[in-house]
């Protein structure tokens, strides 16, 4: 293929480059870049799949910690608002994930009932953040309900505050929304969808 | 306003674009990885400040020409004077397309960073001209006349009297 200028087009050549070798060296510059980013402080957040009994996860995490955990709804659009909401800055940097990855596989595992992770709450404001931080004092094993929670978090009335407040977690499975039923005992909405919610509660069912 | 891509999608669109330009303006793998890391790292830190709708491939390979003359002239600084080093031992262990890289890596420097800046990293002539000094119709004649070698050297390829 010619352009005007009677010279090959850029695939030509590009195309002759794009080896075997070269595909395999991408992921070692990849890992050497987590690391040196990382070094210099230009690592805003990390990120990583984990594969789970209620899906893959997306967890990413920033220096200070744990910042997001999502359902595998939609990850590129979960990193889209990462990047608006905290820094573009960000890498796929599984490593960075580790200590949190061995929590939730010995969770799912029944090894584990607390995480131990430092969290990063910097996506939780106002009455909704003061309900999220309020999740964390459920204890494993145990539910309560949408009203008692509003209660909890100083607002009795603002029961439709807290179902929001559920529904947008950043950081579900390890501040349990999933712990919060509806007065009736109903399953009430989860962001995991309902069999992921039904699934977490079997599992810390003694 | 455009929302900013998470750097990590600039990597994979563009990570390949970048070490092939660093292979063909360094030659060595050693050197082009460590301006690919450089270029990289330092697109990393100034990420936050590129204006969202940036040619990002361009601002990729411009960093990547500058990090490319860092590494010449660190190379430059520890060189063994007497050293001629030979090519990488093993010709069974280069990938399939090394004949064609060392007929690139074999043009005189000029045309071969005209032609990587064009057609690996699709800048245009006026932009090269910036980025290498010399006017775009200066570089548009350099990038013909690679070209017109590397067709010969393809042809030579071909007959099997590259050696």
């Amino acid at each position: 293929m010619t352009d005007s200028t009677g010279l090959p087009d850029n695939t030509e050549l590009a195309d002759l480059a794009d080896t075997t070798e070269m595909r395999d060296k991408l992921p070692e510059l990849h890992a050497r870049l987590e690391r040196e980013a990382a070094a210099a402080g230009l690592l805003d957040v990390a990120y990583r799949l984990l594969d789970s009994p209620v899906g893959q996860l997306l967890l990413a995490t920033t220096p200070a910690g744990l910042v997001r955990v999502a359902f595998s709804a939609d990850h590129e659009r979960v990193l889209s608002t990462l990047a608006e909401r905290i820094s573009p800055r960000i890498l796929h940097s599984p490593k960075a994930l580790d200590e949190v990855s061995g929590e939730l596989d010995a969770y799912f595992a029944g090894r584990r009932t607390t995480f131990d992770v430092p969290l990063d709450r910097r996506l939780s404001h106002g009455f909704l953040g003061q309900v999220q931080h309020a999740l964390s004092d459920i204890p494993f094993g145990t539910t309560v309900s949408y009203g008692q929670l509003a209660d909890r978090a100083g607002n009795p009335r603002a029961v439709r505050a807290v179902g929001t407040a559920c529904a947008t977690n950043p950081l579900p499975i390890v501040v349990p929304c999933h712990r919060v039923l509806r007065s009736d005992g109903s399953l009430g909405d989860y962001a995991g969808g309902i069999e992921a919610k039904r699934l977490l509660l079997d599992l810390e069912r003694p | 306003m455009m929302t900013k891509a998470p750097f990590e999608a600039v990597v994979a669109d563009h990570g390949a674009t970048v070490l092939r330009v660093c292979r063909a303006v360094l030659g060595s793998h050693t050197d082009a990885e460590d301006a690919w890391s450089e270029t990289f790292l330092s697109a990393l830190k100034a990420y936050p400040e590129l204006p969202a709708e940036a040619n990002v491939r361009g601002w990729l390979v411009t960093i990547a020409h500058r990090k490319a003359i860092d590494v010449t002239r660190a190379r430059a600084r520890h060189a063994i004077p007497t050293a001629d080093l030979p090519e990488r031992a093993g010709s069974d262990l280069e990938p399939p397309d090394a004949a064609v890289w060392r007929a690139v890596r074999s043009l005189p420097p000029r045309q071969r960073e005209v032609i990587t800046y064009r057609y690996l990293g699709g800048l245009d002539y006026a932009t090269i001209a910036e980025l290498t000094g010399g006017t775009a119709a200066a570089a548009r004649r350099a990038a013909s006349d690679g070209l017109t070698s590397l067709r010969a050297k393809g042809a030579a390829v071909t007959l099997g009297i590259d050696e």
